[in-house]
Protein backbone atom coordinates (compact mmCIF):
# COMPACT_ATOMS: atom_id res chain seq x y z
CA UNK A 1 0.00 0.00 0.00
CA UNK A 2 1.65 3.13 -1.33
CA UNK A 3 1.27 6.05 1.35
CA UNK A 4 1.03 9.80 -0.30
CA UNK A 5 -0.42 11.08 2.85
CA UNK A 6 2.34 13.40 4.18
CA UNK A 7 0.35 15.07 6.54
CA UNK A 8 1.60 18.04 8.08
CA UNK A 9 5.25 17.67 6.50
CA UNK A 10 3.70 17.70 2.81
CA UNK A 11 4.76 21.38 2.87
CA UNK A 12 8.24 20.22 2.48
CA UNK A 13 8.16 16.55 1.15
CA UNK A 14 6.51 17.43 -2.49
CA UNK A 15 8.17 20.67 -2.78
CA UNK A 16 11.63 18.29 -2.46
CA UNK A 17 10.38 15.75 -5.27
CA UNK A 18 8.99 18.55 -7.33
CA UNK A 19 12.30 20.16 -7.36
CA UNK A 20 14.30 16.79 -8.49
CA UNK A 21 11.93 16.11 -11.04
CA UNK A 22 12.71 19.54 -12.20
CA UNK A 23 16.28 19.41 -12.13
CA UNK A 24 15.86 16.20 -14.07
CA UNK A 25 13.79 17.33 -17.06
CA UNK A 26 15.64 20.49 -17.13
CA UNK A 27 19.27 18.02 -17.38
CA UNK A 28 17.82 16.32 -19.82
CA UNK A 29 16.26 18.35 -22.22
CA UNK A 30 19.42 20.35 -22.15
CA UNK A 31 22.00 17.54 -22.68
CA UNK A 32 19.43 15.89 -25.59
CA UNK A 33 19.19 19.70 -27.05
CA UNK A 34 23.28 20.70 -26.65
CA UNK A 35 23.95 17.37 -28.70
CA UNK A 36 21.51 17.44 -30.82
CA UNK A 37 22.52 20.86 -31.94
CA UNK A 38 26.22 20.28 -32.42
CA UNK A 39 25.51 17.41 -33.74
CA UNK A 40 23.39 19.53 -36.78
CA UNK A 41 26.28 21.56 -37.13
CA UNK A 42 28.87 19.25 -37.15
CA UNK A 43 27.15 17.80 -39.74
CA UNK A 44 26.73 20.59 -42.03
CA UNK A 45 29.69 22.21 -41.59
CA UNK A 46 31.48 19.14 -43.04
CA UNK A 47 29.03 18.53 -45.49
CA UNK A 48 27.79 15.67 -44.64
CA UNK B 1 38.29 -5.84 -23.92
CA UNK B 2 39.20 -2.76 -24.72
CA UNK B 3 42.16 -1.48 -22.07
CA UNK B 4 40.33 1.88 -20.26
CA UNK B 5 43.04 4.08 -21.64
CA UNK B 6 42.61 3.22 -25.30
CA UNK B 7 39.51 3.48 -25.01
CA UNK B 8 39.28 6.80 -23.81
CA UNK B 9 41.60 8.20 -26.19
CA UNK B 10 39.62 6.90 -29.20
CA UNK B 11 36.56 8.81 -30.08
CA UNK B 12 35.61 6.74 -32.81
CA UNK B 13 35.51 4.18 -30.19
CA UNK B 14 33.59 5.97 -27.47
CA UNK B 15 31.05 7.50 -30.10
CA UNK B 16 29.86 3.79 -31.25
CA UNK B 17 29.77 2.86 -27.34
CA UNK B 18 28.05 5.92 -26.16
CA UNK B 19 25.31 5.64 -29.60
CA UNK B 20 23.79 2.54 -27.22
CA UNK B 21 25.07 2.78 -23.73
CA UNK B 22 23.64 6.27 -23.32
CA UNK B 23 19.48 5.45 -24.20
CA UNK B 24 20.72 1.61 -22.02
CA UNK B 25 21.57 3.40 -18.85
CA UNK B 26 18.53 6.03 -19.18
CA UNK B 27 16.31 3.04 -19.45
CA UNK B 28 17.86 1.30 -16.29
CA UNK B 29 18.02 4.92 -14.54
CA UNK B 30 13.59 5.38 -14.98
CA UNK B 31 13.44 1.23 -14.08
CA UNK B 32 15.14 1.66 -11.17
CA UNK B 33 14.10 4.88 -9.66
CA UNK B 34 10.49 3.27 -10.43
CA UNK B 35 11.41 0.37 -7.96
CA UNK B 36 12.89 3.05 -5.39
CA UNK B 37 10.07 4.90 -5.55
CA UNK B 38 7.62 2.39 -5.05
CA UNK B 39 9.73 0.82 -1.88
CA UNK B 40 10.06 4.38 -0.81
CA UNK B 41 6.39 5.30 -0.77
CA UNK B 42 5.16 1.80 0.42
CA UNK B 43 7.65 1.91 3.53
CA UNK B 44 6.23 3.05 6.56
CA UNK B 45 6.72 6.35 8.48
CA UNK B 46 9.91 6.85 10.68
CA UNK B 47 8.70 6.64 14.35
CA UNK B 48 10.98 9.97 14.37
CA UNK B 49 11.18 11.73 11.25
CA UNK B 50 7.48 10.89 10.25
CA UNK B 51 6.74 11.21 6.25
CA UNK B 52 9.93 13.52 5.51
CA UNK B 53 11.95 10.38 6.27
CA UNK B 54 11.13 9.84 2.07
CA UNK B 55 12.97 12.89 1.43
CA UNK B 56 16.21 10.71 2.34
CA UNK B 57 15.47 8.69 -1.10
CA UNK B 58 16.30 11.76 -3.06
CA UNK B 59 18.39 13.57 -0.56
CA UNK B 60 20.85 10.98 -0.43
CA UNK B 61 22.09 9.86 -3.62
CA UNK B 62 21.65 13.26 -4.75
CA UNK B 63 24.80 13.88 -2.11
CA UNK B 64 26.44 10.83 -2.90
CA UNK B 65 26.75 11.68 -6.75
CA UNK B 66 27.52 15.49 -5.86
CA UNK B 67 30.96 13.90 -5.08
CA UNK B 68 30.79 11.26 -7.70
CA UNK B 69 30.81 13.31 -10.51
CA UNK B 70 33.67 15.14 -8.85
CA UNK B 71 35.59 12.37 -8.62
CA UNK B 72 34.85 11.81 -12.36
CA UNK B 73 35.82 15.47 -12.90
CA UNK B 74 38.94 15.20 -11.05
CA UNK B 75 40.39 11.81 -13.02
CA UNK B 76 38.71 13.74 -16.51
CA UNK B 77 40.80 16.48 -15.68
CA UNK B 78 44.19 14.94 -14.72
CA UNK B 79 43.95 12.90 -17.84
CA UNK B 80 43.19 15.86 -19.62
CA UNK B 81 46.05 17.56 -18.01
CA UNK B 82 48.77 15.01 -17.87
CA UNK B 83 48.18 13.01 -21.53
CA UNK B 84 46.26 15.34 -22.78
CA UNK B 85 43.24 13.38 -24.12
CA UNK B 86 40.53 15.91 -26.08
CA UNK B 87 38.10 13.43 -25.05
CA UNK B 88 38.81 13.27 -21.15
CA UNK B 89 38.67 17.31 -21.66
CA UNK B 90 35.22 16.95 -23.03
CA UNK B 91 34.35 14.19 -20.23
CA UNK B 92 35.60 16.48 -17.61
CA UNK B 93 33.83 19.71 -19.04
CA UNK B 94 30.81 17.91 -19.44
CA UNK B 95 30.65 16.52 -15.62
CA UNK B 96 30.68 19.92 -13.92
CA UNK B 97 27.28 21.11 -14.95
CA UNK B 98 25.67 17.37 -13.84
CA UNK B 99 27.60 17.79 -10.91
CA UNK B 100 26.15 21.49 -10.04
CA UNK B 101 22.94 20.05 -10.49
CA UNK B 102 23.21 17.35 -7.80
CA UNK B 103 24.65 19.47 -5.47
CA UNK B 104 22.39 22.05 -5.55
CA UNK B 105 19.70 19.21 -4.88
CA UNK B 106 21.62 17.62 -2.15
CA UNK B 107 21.77 21.07 -0.83
CA UNK B 108 17.55 22.21 -1.26
CA UNK B 109 16.68 18.95 -0.48
CA UNK B 110 18.32 18.95 2.59
CA UNK B 111 17.30 22.12 3.45
CA UNK B 112 13.21 20.96 3.04
CA UNK B 113 14.43 18.37 5.32
CA UNK B 114 16.23 20.01 7.79
CA UNK B 115 13.32 23.08 8.23
CA UNK B 116 10.95 20.50 10.01
CA UNK B 117 13.25 17.99 11.82
CA UNK B 118 16.49 20.40 13.31
CA UNK B 119 13.86 23.67 12.71
CA UNK B 120 16.74 25.84 10.50
CA UNK B 121 16.63 25.92 6.56
CA UNK B 122 20.30 26.05 6.86
CA UNK B 123 22.94 25.75 9.55
CA UNK B 124 26.85 26.68 9.02
CA UNK B 125 27.34 23.09 9.88
CA UNK B 126 30.71 21.06 8.77
CA UNK B 127 29.11 18.84 6.43
CA UNK B 128 26.55 21.65 4.58
CA UNK B 129 29.48 24.31 4.56
CA UNK B 130 31.67 21.75 3.01
CA UNK B 131 28.77 20.78 -0.17
CA UNK B 132 28.24 24.64 -0.36
CA UNK B 133 32.20 24.71 -0.81
CA UNK B 134 31.94 21.95 -2.92
CA UNK B 135 28.99 23.33 -5.02
CA UNK B 136 31.36 26.84 -5.71
CA UNK B 137 33.92 24.34 -7.41
CA UNK B 138 31.54 23.30 -9.52
CA UNK B 139 30.06 26.79 -10.78
CA UNK B 140 33.90 28.26 -10.62
CA UNK B 141 34.96 25.81 -13.12
CA UNK B 142 32.20 26.34 -15.29
CA UNK B 143 32.60 30.03 -15.20
CA UNK B 144 36.35 29.81 -15.43
CA UNK B 145 35.93 27.77 -18.76
CA UNK B 146 33.72 29.57 -19.95
CA UNK B 147 35.57 32.93 -19.34
CA UNK B 148 38.32 32.02 -21.33
CA UNK B 149 38.34 31.90 -25.25
CA UNK B 150 40.93 29.84 -25.78
CA UNK B 151 40.04 25.97 -25.72
CA UNK B 152 43.72 24.64 -24.66
CA UNK B 153 44.13 27.44 -22.06
CA UNK B 154 40.32 26.96 -20.79
CA UNK B 155 41.18 23.43 -20.32
CA UNK B 156 44.38 23.98 -18.35
CA UNK B 157 42.75 26.28 -15.98
CA UNK B 158 39.94 24.44 -15.29
CA UNK B 159 42.10 21.01 -14.76
CA UNK B 160 44.15 22.73 -12.05
CA UNK B 161 40.89 24.55 -10.52
CA UNK B 162 39.42 21.03 -10.21
CA UNK B 163 42.35 19.03 -9.14
CA UNK B 164 42.78 21.57 -6.63
CA UNK B 165 39.25 21.01 -5.85
CA UNK B 166 39.97 16.91 -4.79
CA UNK B 167 40.86 18.16 -1.68
CA UNK B 168 37.84 19.31 -0.07
CA UNK B 169 36.25 15.64 -1.38
CA UNK B 170 37.58 14.51 2.37
CA UNK B 171 36.60 16.82 4.20
CA UNK B 172 32.96 16.62 2.58
CA UNK B 173 33.40 12.98 3.54
CA UNK B 174 34.67 12.76 7.10
CA UNK B 175 33.08 16.48 8.12
CA UNK B 176 30.51 14.39 10.42
CA UNK B 177 33.27 12.36 12.21
CA UNK B 178 36.30 15.33 12.70
CA UNK B 179 34.04 18.02 13.79
CA UNK B 180 30.83 18.23 16.40
CA UNK B 181 27.98 18.09 13.32
CA UNK B 182 24.46 18.67 13.63
CA UNK B 183 24.18 16.54 10.09
CA UNK B 184 24.20 13.12 11.67
CA UNK B 185 26.80 10.62 10.74
CA UNK B 186 26.99 7.88 7.87
CA UNK B 187 24.28 5.16 8.13
CA UNK B 188 25.02 3.58 4.98
CA UNK B 189 28.75 3.18 3.82
CA UNK B 190 29.68 2.05 7.86
CA UNK B 191 32.54 -0.43 8.95
CA UNK B 192 29.96 -2.12 11.00
CA UNK B 193 27.68 -2.22 7.92
CA UNK B 194 24.47 -0.44 7.61
CA UNK B 195 22.82 1.09 10.59
CA UNK B 196 19.38 1.35 8.78
CA UNK B 197 16.59 -0.85 8.46
CA UNK B 198 16.10 -3.02 5.31
CA UNK B 199 12.55 -1.02 4.46
CA UNK B 200 14.20 2.27 4.23
CA UNK B 201 17.76 0.53 2.50
CA UNK B 202 16.67 -0.58 0.00
CA UNK B 203 14.62 1.97 -1.72
CA UNK B 204 17.55 4.26 -0.85
CA UNK B 205 19.84 1.73 -2.49
CA UNK B 206 17.63 1.69 -5.74
CA UNK B 207 17.95 5.32 -5.59
CA UNK B 208 21.50 5.92 -5.62
CA UNK B 209 21.74 3.35 -8.49
CA UNK B 210 19.34 4.96 -10.58
CA UNK B 211 20.87 8.56 -9.93
CA UNK B 212 24.38 6.61 -10.89
CA UNK B 213 22.78 5.19 -14.09
CA UNK B 214 20.75 8.87 -14.75
CA UNK B 215 24.51 10.49 -14.23
CA UNK B 216 26.15 7.83 -16.49
CA UNK B 217 23.34 8.16 -19.40
CA UNK B 218 23.30 11.72 -19.51
CA UNK B 219 27.32 12.40 -19.11
CA UNK B 220 27.45 10.08 -22.40
CA UNK B 221 25.16 12.29 -23.66
CA UNK B 222 26.89 15.82 -22.98
CA UNK B 223 30.52 14.37 -24.41
CA UNK B 224 28.77 13.50 -27.15
CA UNK B 225 27.57 16.81 -27.66
CA UNK B 226 31.23 18.19 -26.78
CA UNK B 227 32.75 16.05 -29.49
CA UNK B 228 30.43 17.65 -32.30
CA UNK B 229 30.75 20.91 -31.09
CA UNK B 230 34.62 20.52 -30.99
CA UNK B 231 33.94 18.45 -34.67
CA UNK B 232 31.86 21.69 -36.23
CA UNK B 233 34.29 24.10 -35.12
CA UNK B 234 37.45 22.58 -36.19
CA UNK B 235 35.09 22.21 -39.49
CA UNK B 236 34.47 25.92 -39.47
CA UNK B 237 38.09 26.84 -39.32
CA UNK B 238 39.15 24.63 -41.66
CA UNK B 239 36.70 26.32 -43.91
CA UNK B 240 38.02 29.98 -42.88
CA UNK B 241 41.60 28.66 -44.57
CA UNK B 242 40.03 27.78 -47.75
Amino acid sequence: MLDFDAGKYAAYLWPAFAITALVFVGLTVSSLAYARRWRREAETRSGK
Amino acid sequence: MIPAPAFLSNPERFMAFSRWAAPMFGAIAVVLALAGLYLGFAAPEDYQQGDTVRIMFIHVPAAWLSMFVYVCLGVSSFLALVFRHALADAAAQAAAPLGAAFTFLALVTGALWGRPMWGAWWVWDARLTSVLVLFLFYLAYMALRASLDDEAKAARAGAILALVGLVNLPIVHYSVEWWNTLHQGASVFRADGPSMSAVYLWPLLLMGLAYTSAFGSLWLVRIRGEVWRRRAEAAAIRAARG
